[in-house]
């Protein structure tokens, strides 16, 4: 039993890492972004490849990643969110979902149907784990754990403290005004898509080095980041974690009752999650700027 | 097209006004190119109807297919387009819609028949539904519905008759001869389609609609002037939720075998999204259109696999951004064009003629 919360403490902490990225983008522009996971799926491809071609050491392969994955999301925030916002909702669910088909065949034509992983890239590390007082942690796991509450520690300081974090808030309260008491709200946006966008880089990383992954892999991990989103649904960015965790020990819990219990356990939690909120408060996602003011 | 400007000539309506005593304004529901619309609809589907004695199976057999995309386009625009609900999800009732049947028959109901009671039943579970999945907003709802469309599939896949992924067959339809069964998927079909597109012309000529218009145009506006906003859109929901199912079904009879990950899948979506978003979101005949134009594209371009898919992505990015009314939003907003009537023109007395979407008309 022990072990069993355990693993769903450790899954959990991915999915926290996970859902850093579709909190921030929600909380910053109002935009739900549907590519989310299509983009975590092609950091972990970009990241196979620099690896294997370049032939260089799996750590160096993500952290030559990440600004990759900056200037997407700076590139996105120009070419799809900015202008998709003036429609209104509508069109950005519709504009992000079409970037997601876009990108999962973009992988699958690039890449092949293959299942990839980075747990060769890693060595011994894949498998390699610390024993417990009889119970076998990952050390893997370990450290997606650690990277999310390092991430989601970093952001929130970063919002908070830094006067880029102050543009970013004043940009997300209301851009004109923003515009009008000096703050460059385009370029705070611009970046604070870069960020959400590394942060996606990371998850895709964790992806890779804890399992395997497939050119349309995206679609499963987008639910589980927009699900830990709601279901941690409070007004700090700790609530990413909170509901990381709580949807890590749901499917872990459910897995143990039923062979297909995993997927299920995780979904009905998710809804259970819902059905609280509407009852008893505003359904949100994580408001980061509430939570740093 | 002759095109005067709607508010120029209302404007001298209002001057020339101005002289009546009492002037008597007529709300106008049909115009003469309606008409002529509405009888060249009813002639092309008699066409369709009478089509099987001059044409194949093959010709069947593609029909069906441009028949299911039109429910989906047209129930999908009903909730996106109108009721502002844009829904990731609708895959979940269009799998259900095909379970449904494969339980029914296998419970001893008659095959043909069950194809639409599951499409009703489907319907139902969809009402009870609705009351948790409204109160959720713009990309949350649009994501909520993709899980639950995903909780549905897992669900499916726990009943033991589908055998998980490995799926099962309608059996039932092997005990019809091949040429009664092929006639008989077409003409529920073509029926169907039929059905779906009236009602939904109905729908929003009724009271329904106005509301729905109304929301469509600006929610909180459609809350001030006294319409139920939640009751309408639940009306819609059950709607889209009885066609997708419905197309289910249907898809389910025309390929005879059900393996959840096909009918689940989020393809069926990006499928229904480019329809309506290429046709033109939020406007009665651009859906149809839309689903036309993507069973062409289909036809001529589907062979090319992954790089099809691509372009389909692409252009809805392409469309959303650029060109977000679609082909007959443009159509409408540039050249006054409307085919069918929807709406309602408020007319002052003594008007000739009818304006074509004129600044009065409350047109959907």
């Amino acid at each position: 039993m022990i072990d069993i919360l355990l693993q769903g403490v450790l899954l959990g902490g991915y999915y926290a890492l996970l859902a850093v990225g579709l909190a921030f983008l929600y909380s910053i522009m109002g935009i739900i972004n549907l590519a989310h996971g299509s983009f975590a799926v092609l950091a972990a491809y970009l990241v196979l490849a620099m690896a294997d071609s370049l032939g260089i050491n799996v750590w160096l392969a993500v952290l030559a990643v990440l600004p990759i994955m900056a200037v997407i999301g700076a590139l996105v925030d120009r070419l799809i969110f900015e202008p998709v916002q003036k429609g209104g909702q509508l069109l950005s669910v519709l504009a992000t979902f079409g970037l997601s088909v876009v990108i999962d065949n973009l992988i699958f034509q690039i890449w092949g149907a293959n299942t990839r992983t980075l747990a060769n890239a890693l060595g011994d590390l894949a498998w390699a784990s610390w024993e417990i007082g009889g119970l076998w942690v990952g050390k893997i796991s370990v450290y997606i754990l650690l990277t999310a509450v390092g991430l989601l520690t970093g952001l929130t300081l970063l919002i908070a403290r830094t006067p880029l974090g102050r543009a970013i808030r004043a940009t997300a309260t209301d851009p004109d005004t923003a515009g009008l008491v000096g703050v460059d709200a385009r370029r705070a946006r611009t970046i604070a898509s870069a960020l959400a966008f590394v942060a996606i880089g990371v998850a895709g990383a964790a992806l890779g080095m804890r399992t395997t992954f497939t050119p349309y892999a995206g679609v499963t991990q987008l639910l589980f980041a927009f699900q830990a989103a709601v279901i941690g649904g409070s007004t700090s960015v700790r609530g990413t974690l909170f509901g990381g965790i709580v949807l890590g020990l749901a499917q872990t819990l459910g897995a143990t009752i039923h062979t297909q219990g995993f997927l299920i356990g995780g979904h009905l939690v998710f809804f259970a999650a819902l059905f609280l909120r509407l009852q008893f408060g505003t359904l949100r996602l994580p408001k980061l700027r509430r939570a740093a003011a | 097209m002759s095109l005067s400007s709607p508010f120029s000539s209302a404007s001298t309506e209002f001057a020339h006004m101005a002289d009546t005593p009492t002037p008597a304004y007529r709300v106008r529901r049909w115009t003469p190119r309606a008409k002529i619309t509405v009888l060249l609809f009813a002639v092309a589907v008699a066409a369709l109807a009478l089509a099987p004695a001059v044409t194949g199976a093959a010709f069947m057999d593609r029909a069906v297919a441009l028949f299911v995309y039109i429910l989906l386009a047209v129930t999908w625009n009903a909730l996106a387009g109108y009721a502002g609900q844009v829904s990731v999800g609708q895959q979940g009732f269009f799998g259900l819609g095909a379970y449904v049947t494969i339980r029914l028959s296998d419970a001893g109901l008659p095959v043909f028949p069950s194809l639409v009671v599951a499409a009703l039943v489907v319907g139902a579970i969809a009402l009870p539904v609705s009351f948790v999945m409204l109160r959720l907003k713009e990309g949350e709802f649009a994501i909520g519905m993709w899980v639950l469309a995903t909780l549905f599939h897992l669900l499916v896949n726990l009943d033991p008759l589908i055998q998980g992924e490995t799926g099962v067959s309608l059996i039932a339809l092997n005990a019809v001869p091949a040429e009664t069964r092929n006639l008989v998927i077409y003409l529920m079909a073509l029926v169907s389609a039929v059905a779906v597109i009236s009602a939904m012309f109905l729908l929003l000529r009724s009271r329904i609609g106005a509301a729905l218009q109304a929301i469509r145009d600006d929610e909180a506006a459609a809350h001030s002037v006294g319409v139920n906003v939640f009751r309408t859109k639940q009306v819609i929901f059950v709607f889209a939720a009885f066609g997708a199912a419905l197309a289910g079904a249907l898809w389910l009879a025309g390929n005879v075998s059900f393996q959840p990950k096909a009918y689940f899948s989020v393809q069926w979506m990006a499928y229904t999204i480019f329809m309506v978003i290429v046709g033109g979101i939020g406007t009665f005949e651009g859906a149809i259109l839309g689903a036309i134009v993507f069973f062409l594209l289909e036809t001529f371009l589907g062979g090319y696999g992954v790089w099809y898919l691509l372009v389909l992505g692409a252009s809805a990015i392409v469309m959303a951004l650029g060109f977000p009314q679609g082909i007959w939003g443009y159509l409408k907003s540039r050249h006054g064009l409307s085919l069918v009537m929807v709406g309602r023109h408020l007319e002052a007395p003594e008007t000739k003629k009818s304006g074509k979407g004129s600044g009065w008309s409350a047109d959907g």
